[in-house]
């Protein structure tokens, strides 16, 4: 039987707005196994959130539903109160873990996603520059962003998702592919992002990076969310016996 | 092979001299294959585009046609060109056999599948990576199309150069349609055919020479544009 999604959770927001960000009774299977299973997850204004949890747990895939990138099988996303739209995309940003540049110059990559933004013209030369100097990224506006290295360009990435002022980030595993500095500039950049009022959700399996950068934490393991909490409590007295054994750097079955 | 070497030497003559015969020849070849490119880029892109980003019932077997249809032997077109503009054909009352536009019109179809099957591929290749990154930015299906036409033009400009190659240098279509009439439909490859068996080896030889030149100067162009587009990583 297919969960009906709870109906009453959708009402009327401001037209812009998407946050809260909530997924509610998230279900998707795949060859007989749930990926997500019955997730119910609500993103509110404000804490640097991470999303935490092993390998395969379903943490990518469910920011990629609440992004509106996939479809759950049963469940329901609301932005803000609504169904997600296109009109509202830009207000939310998502960073992949193998950031895509388009074919065009790295100040071009930004600009490009002003447009879509519907963001004037007068603009967009302005912000797409200022986003460029907060991620350190001026000296090479004009590279083609196809050739920077990987570091720069998982920061343009991000630059380019901040460009737009989005209410919340999405982060998908974004230092998985790069080393120790690159890392670091990119944790510096997400919590600059964060204290200037960005809403974030950061997925990640690194236990290090989520004490340095978590408020919340969400730890996801066989498609559930096992905790929702604060941080500070989340690894001094984690409630879920998975947890326990994640933090512990014990294997779970 | 005495004849031979005098008919180099006769060639070369010509191609210096800018023979009148030889240039008019040229340039129909190169109005009558440039045209039907630049048709065969309209109707072909699209289609590529489309098939890159629709999904519907039948699309393999639609692609299998496509990859099939690149091999079309040009006498078949030529064939069925003729056949649609003959007196009787559908397209008869039009005048068009033995006109530079009938041979257009066969050479585009010969080059469509070729454009069509590249845009496709190269399209869909680019959709794989590119859509995703879109859809998060908000951007639409006629916003996604365009940007991927704009991303993909060094490779889609190479589909076209191929597609002229093949143009350029086919024979059968354009002497069924075209008819091979001196100062008329006269081009390159039919020059060739005719002067060949005619045994005037130096004309059909300083044609064949220009053929080979364009065709290095086509395959010089599509690896000038691939080094610039990659040297620029925008390929």
């Amino acid at each position: 039987m297919q969960h009906s999604p709870d109906r009453s959770a959708v009402r009327a927001g401001p037209a812009d707005q998407v946050l809260p960000v909530r997924g509610i009774g998230l279900t998707i299977r795949r060859g007989g196994r749930a990926l997500l299973d019955g997730v119910d997850i609500a993103i509110e204004p404000g804490p640097l959130t991470v999303i935490m949890g092993p390998n395969g747990a379903g943490k990518s895939l469910l920011l990629r539903v609440l992004a509106n990138l996939v479809q759950p099988d049963s469940g329901l996303v609301t932005w803000g109160g609504t169904v997600p739209n296109r009109a509202r995309a830009p207000r939310l940003g998502f960073v992949f873990q193998k950031p895509v540049m388009l074919r065009r110059s790295a100040i071009d990559n930004v600009r490009y996603a002003l447009k879509a933004a519907d963001v004037p013209r007068a603009e967009r030369d302005r912000r797409a520059a200022e986003a460029l100097a907060q991620a350190g990224l001026e000296r090479l506006a004009d590279a083609p962003a196809r050739v920077l290295s990987g570091g720069e360009q998982q920061r343009l990435a991000i630059a380019r998702a901040l460009a737009i002022r989005p209410e919340i980030l999405l982060l998908d595993e974004p230092t998985a592919n790069l080393d120790p500095a690159a890392t670091l500039a990119i944790e510096t950049l997400v919590q600059a992002a964060h204290r200037a009022g960005t809403t974030i959700a950061f997925v990640t399996h690194d236990l290090g990076q989520a004490r340095r950068l978590a408020n919340d934490i969400v730890f996801v393991h066989h498609g559930r969310i096992a905790e929702h909490t604060p941080a500070y409590r989340f690894f001094s007295e984690p409630s879920s016996e998975a947890a326990t054994a994640f933090i512990e750097g014990r294997l779970m079955p | 092979m005495q004849d031979f070497g005098a008919a180099f030497g006769e060639a070369f003559r010509l191609l210096v001299s800018l023979d009148r015969d030889l240039v008019e020849i040229v340039a129909l070849s190169l109005r009558v294959s440039l045209g039907a490119v630049l048709a065969a880029a309209a109707i072909g892109m699209p289609i590529g585009a489309a098939l890159a980003v629709a999904r519907f019932p039948g699309r393999g077997a639609a692609l299998v046609a496509l990859n099939s249809l690149m091999g079309l032997p040009p006498v078949v077109v030529g064939l069925l060109v003729y056949l649609a503009l003959s007196r009787a054909g559908p397209l008869g009352p039009l005048g068009l056999l033995y006109t530079p536009a009938a041979m257009t019109m066969a050479q585009m179809i010969l080059v469509v599948p070729i454009v069509a099957a590249v845009s496709r591929q190269t399209i869909e290749d680019m959709k794989e990576e590119y859509e995703e990154q879109l859809r998060v930015l908000g951007v639409g299906p006629a916003g996604m199309i365009a940007t991927l036409l704009w991303d993909a033009r060094f490779s889609l400009l190479t589909a076209l150069l191929a597609g002229f190659g093949r143009a350029i240098a086919e024979v059968g279509a354009v002497i069924i349609v075209g008819g091979n009439i001196n100062h008329v439909t006269r081009v390159m490859t039919t020059a060739i055919a005719l002067e060949t068996s005619k045994g005037d080896l130096a004309l059909a030889l300083g044609l064949g020479l220009i053929l080979l030149g364009l065709a290095i100067a086509v395959n010089a162009a599509v690896m000038v544009i691939r080094r610039t587009g990659n040297h620029a990583a925008f390929a």
